[in-house]
């Protein structure tokens, strides 16, 4: 009896809760871990990075209103669905980065346990990183945090879901949205990622995933004016791109998370700093009187 | 009502599943109280719903044993995370069970399901959820903990005690901080509303919460006390009446067991000329008739500036006539049931006294039910700070107006109490609001709002409206080592 | 009674004497907590209406309508489809009530006239160069007294939100008594623009300001500007019509036109009127909506009320 025929996937970005091709046209060829062909997936262009900044933007106001508690709630609803589709992430990693079963196993329950964690932030991050001040005057004063927009993220190279998740998850849970490249080696996982955030009640274009490579692409985010921050975790150890880039984004003063000399090792607690470094510190004053 | 009376709009009982008698709810299985049974009734109807066990010292000492060992043995052991998994659990099965949680409320205690639906349990679902994101997050949690290098340690067996007004929602307040900062639990449930409590033990027996985590243990007065006083209860959390808490608090004195406490109040809800004067009476009618004013923060004293002040009654009167009182599963009921027999006598005993000592009083025209126990909205003029109705929490749908001529009179008599819940203020000057707000003696106050309630936001009073606060990073530190 | 305001007051000469006298009254009125009003407009809207006073109040809803076409492509057939439509707005069904009028721009006055006969349908019509306003007077008044010679029994007219935003009050009062003027024995409605105006203060501002110039309605938007009529827009002018009462004796209507599409949110409105206002308002005299595809949406649940089936399109005719 012959083997049934599998019906292949396409992998596509993600841009504004939509799944369209490179608008170049191109793909590229991502193999597995062992150098066996996986799929042609789509070559995200400047073109892809513009729209991707347009969708992000146009999110912004929606994402940044909506109440602490409903962004937990629906990144809590990513965790749930990724859960639920345990399987086919585990053997994205597995394929990707060539882990032993166990491994990947413990990538995935790692990448979701993380987001959960991050999830429960957005309705606490303002009562740690914000205060009342007591001013030496008349006058009620209070510092809180609030997004800083738009965020272009470098997704690290080689975790392809785990380190995915540990940048992405900062920096939309307190508000902003997001434009993140993926690996360019380790692409699938991101497309799977991308397939269950259209699936999880987050609006479109508060994340947005372009598979492609990092170093043609980031120097167009890095340029862009409508970008507010950016995170070169991506171009990690690359360090005259990474300095190239840091120049670039200077022109629009956006934040930037620098890139570290090598990737991070991701299994380790994050620390606030992954959430604060994408906020903006609002001071308000206000007279006490009768 | 005119042209269009509003038709019947009955929510349906039949989603729930009512047992005739329930047990006592110990490491993680519904068993036998060894003591005797009492009935819970529906205050609307006074109809029978369940027999409930009367726990008596052995059980609540079972209780806290199980509680105990779930402790060591268990949760205490548990990652943040792991924890937090099982609290997120609870606050999706609350979600999804939603409606039933609502309709048993309301049976149960007699608010209208308006307000159990819209109100109690979406902030119930929010307090699980809130806290469950706290549970791997503890090192942040206490200034106190700055500079440790491990995360603060719970306190061990918690006791905890609540009222019968948001029986769910007081639950959800005492067992979500609770649990997450890894503590374990024994409640005991108001003797008039047990029924959502023995429902939320089913839930953690959906959620596979490991058993003895929480417990739960039905009784009156003799329950509680022999819960406070067990020797294995490191954590005593109350919220009740005044009295009682100050019997709790000498009951306690020399032991090592910690204390939060969260009693009762007579707010004054302070009414300025330039207040946004529509909203202003929905803040009134809020703080006073939402719940049949059987809260502790109620905004039970009106104190209106004098100069605005008859016009404030006109409108406040036009506005009670609309109020809608009845059948508790009614959608359109704004005030449903006096939650017991005891609890009517009280108001009505302290509203004759309210008129016997010369305030003037009003209610709007309606219609009550001939069975259950019923008050309609009231309010009372010409009241002064020497009225009894002015300085005793009446906890029922009565409001005492006063009035004032100044700001800092207002204040003055905002704070003339032995209690310090809550306040309102009205008023469209900002400076004014935060001039107030640092004024008052109060624990939480409302400007141009009133009776608002989130999980981020702490909750708890000054004087002898108790200590401790419940709700937001605050509310951590009942339950953590170095904490309170 | 408003603070500051004798039993009674029915002559509002003193102030609207200068536009300074004019603004402290407006800004002396109590301010709006934008919070608050749209928690009591969300509070009303869980009111359940079922059965006999769900029947009641679709049947209501109806014969409040006033129903609308104001397009650059209106045509004489499209205005006669439509009065048809208000006259019988269900062929199937002769129990069904008609409309309280249909709205129209001025030179579409005289052939909706012709249709609709003595049905008992009035005709609104649009002027004062509907719906931005912006052009001189003597244009504004001369679109008016068109639309009444053609036999127009209402006006629906735009206050200049230019005008009132820059603070010149004066001027939008002198321009609602000229144009009440011009409507003669037709009645008035005064058209805000609410979502221009913004915050429920100048909603509030503008009703007293509408209804001391003389105007028998107040009417929420042109229907043209998104947010259009809204639910605490429409309390604002509820509660404002209310104390109008109060302070005069006098009743003013109200009219929410635009967004309201369903049989739902028409009976939250009728809820609002109901316990804001009072039962006195829920009377097409008193209470209108300016609607077109609500008509149908209204249909359906009368139908489904009747018949016990949910109904489709296909069953409702399209004018």
């Amino acid at each position: 009896m012959a083997d049934r025929i599998d019906v292949r996937k396409t992998y596509k970005l993600f841009i504004g809760g939509a799944f369209p091709r490179s608008e170049s046209g191109y793909s590229y060829v991502v193999n597995d871990a062992k150098g066996t062909f996986v799929a042609n997936a789509a070559l995200a262009s400047r073109k892809d990075a513009r729209d991707a900044v347009v969708a992000a933007r146009k999110a912004f106001g929606g994402w940044s209103s909506r109440s602490a508690y409903n962004r937990a709630q629906i990144l809590y609803r990513v965790a749930e669905v990724m859960e639920d589709r345990r399987p086919q992430f585990v053997l994205a990693v597995q394929q990707s980065e060539g882990l032993s079963a166990s491994k990947a196993n413990a990538a995935v329950d790692a990448a979701i346990d993380r987001l959960v964690w991050y999830a429960g932030w957005a309705d606490k991050l303002t009562q740690v990183v914000g205060n009342a001040n007591p001013v030496a005057g008349p006058f009620f004063n209070l510092s809180t945090p609030e997004p800083t927009g738009v965020v272009a993220v470098l997704a690290p190279q080689e975790s392809s879901l785990l380190g995915l998740v540990s940048v992405v998850a900062p920096v939309v849970v307190s508000g902003n949205t997001v434009v993140v490249v993926s690996s360019y080696e380790r692409p699938l996982p991101a497309v799977t990622f991308a397939e269950v955030l259209a699936t999880s009640d987050v609006p479109g274009g508060v994340i947005n995933v372009l598979t492609g490579s990092a170093s043609t692409v980031s120097p167009w985010l890095a340029t862009h004016m409508d970008v507010n921050a950016i995170d070169l975790v991506g171009v990690a150890g690359d360090t005259t791109l990474a300095t190239e880039l840091e120049v670039a984004a200077a022109d629009n003063l956006k934040r930037v998370r620098r890139a570290p000399a090598s990737e991070p090792n991701w299994s380790l607690s994050p620390g606030l700093d992954t959430m604060t470094d994408f906020l903006e510190i609002k001071t308000v004053w206000h007279p006490m009187g009768v | 009502m005119g042209i269009f009376e509003y038709a019947p709009a009955p929510e349906s009982r039949s989603i729930l599943d009512l047992k005739s008698s329930y047990g006592l709810f110990i490491n993680g299985e519904f068993v036998d109280g060894r003591g005797s049974s009492f009935k819970t009734i529906s205050p609307a109807t006074e109809e029978v719903l369940a027999e409930v066990s009367e726990a008596n010292d052995v059980d609540v000492d079972a209780a806290v044993k199980a509680a105990r060992k779930a402790y060591d043995k268990v949760w205490s052991k548990l990652s943040g995370a792991e924890r937090a998994k099982y609290l997120y659990r609870i606050a999706r099965i609350i979600q999804e069970r939603a409606r039933e949680l609502a309709v048993l409320e309301s049976l149960d205690n007699g608010k209208p399901i308006k307000e159990s639906r819209d109100v109690d349990i979406p902030v119930v679902a929010a307090h699980f959820f809130y806290y469950a994101g706290w549970a791997d997050k503890l090192e942040y949690a206490l200034p106190e903990n700055a500079g440790s290098s491990t995360d603060p340690k719970p306190l061990g067996v918690a006791a905890q005690i609540i009222p019968w007004n948001f029986p769910l929602l007081m639950l959800a307040w005492k067992i979500a901080p609770a649990l997450a900062c890894g503590n374990t639990v024994v409640l005991k449930p108001a003797e008039t509303t047990p029924l959502t409590a023995l429902l939320f033990a089913e839930i953690c027996q959906q959620a596979d919460l490991p058993p003895g985590v929480v417990n739960i243990v039905t009784g009156a007065g003799g329950t509680g006390q022999a819960l406070v006083a067990h020797p294995d209860v490191d954590k005593v959390a109350f919220t009740g009446s005044t009295d009682v808490g100050k019997a709790i608090a000498r009951s306690i004195a020399g032991t090592g067991k910690k204390a939060t406490l969260e009693l009762g109040g007579k707010a004054a809800n302070i009414v300025f000329d330039d207040a946004p004067l529509d909203q202003a009476v929905e803040g009134i009618v809020t703080g006073i008739f939402f719940n049949q004013g059987h809260v502790c923060c109620a905004g039970s004293r009106l104190l209106v500036q004098e100069s605005i002040a008859e016009e404030l009654l006109e409108k406040l009167k036009r506005r009670m006539g609309t109020l809608r009182v009845g059948d508790p599963l009614d959608k359109n009921t704004d005030i449903g049931a006096i939650n017991s027999a005891e609890q009517l006598a009280r108001i009505r005993e302290l509203s004759d006294i309210g008129e016997q000592e010369g305030a003037g009083r009003w209610s709007p025209a309606c219609e009550l039910p001939e069975r259950g126990f019923w008050f309609p909205p009231t309010l009372f003029t010409g009241v002064s700070q020497a009225h009894r109705i002015a300085r005793e929490e009446i906890f029922g749908p009565v409001l005492s107006v006063l009035t004032f001529r100044t700001p800092s009179e207002a204040v003055e008599k905002a704070n003339n109490t032995p209690y310090g819940l809550s306040a309102g203020v009205w008023t469209e000057k900002g400076s004014r609001i935060l001039h107030m707000a640092g004024a008052l003696r109060a624990g939480v106050v409302w400007a141009n709002t009133f009776n608002q309630f989130d999980p981020t936001s702490p909750f708890g009073g000054f004087k002898e409206s108790g200590y401790g606060r419940e709700g937001g990073r605050h509310g951590l530190a009942a339950y953590l080592k170095g904490g309170e | 009674m408003l603070a500051g305001m004798s039993a009674l007051a029915t002559d509002f000469s003193d102030v609207t004497r200068t536009d300074a006298t004019l603004r402290r009254f407006l800004h002396g009125l109590p301010g709006v907590d934008q919070v608050g009003a749209e928690a009591r407009a969300a509070a009303l809207g869980t009111r359940s209406i079922k059965t006999t006073a769900k029947a009641a109040a679709l049947d209501l809803a109806i014969r409040m309508v006033d129903l609308t076409t104001l397009e650059g492509q209106d045509t004489p057939g499209k205005v006669r489809a439509l009065a048809s439509k208000a006259m019988r707005p269900d062929p199937a069904d002769p129990t069904c009530p008609a409309t309280a009028a249909v709205c129209v721009y001025p030179d579409m006055v005289a052939t909706a006239k012709e249709t609709l006969g003595s049905s008992g349908v009035n005709v609104a019509a649009v002027a004062t160069a509907f719906p931005s306003g912006r052009a001189a007077l003597d244009i504004k008044l001369a679109d008016t007294r068109d639309a009444v010679e053609a036999g127009a029994d209402e006006i629906d007219m735009v206050i200049d939100r230019g005008a009132f935003l820059s603070g010149r009050y004066l001027q939008v009062f002198d321009e609602i008594v000229a144009v009440r003027e011009a409507s003669g024995s037709a009645h008035l409605k005064v058209i805000f623009e609410t979502g221009e105006l913004q915050t429920y203060d100048n909603v509030r501002r503008v009703s007293w300001l509408a209804m001391m110039a003389g105007g028998h309605f107040i009417k929420t938007s042109t229907g043209k500007v998104q947010p259009a009529a809204t639910l605490p827009v429409t309390l604002v002018m509820l509660e404002a019509v209310r104390d109008f009462r109060e302070a005069t004796g006098q009743m003013v209507g109200v009219k929410p036109a635009g967004g309201i599409r369903t049989s739902k949110d028409a009976i939250k409105y009728l809820v609002m009127v109901n316990e804001v206002a009072g039962p006195d308002w829920l009377d097409p005299d008193w209470f209108r909506f300016g609607a077109s595809t609500l008509l149908n949406e209204l249909l359906m649940q009368r139908t489904k009320m009747t018949t016990g089936r949910y109904s489709g399109p296909d069953y409702f005719t399209l004018d």
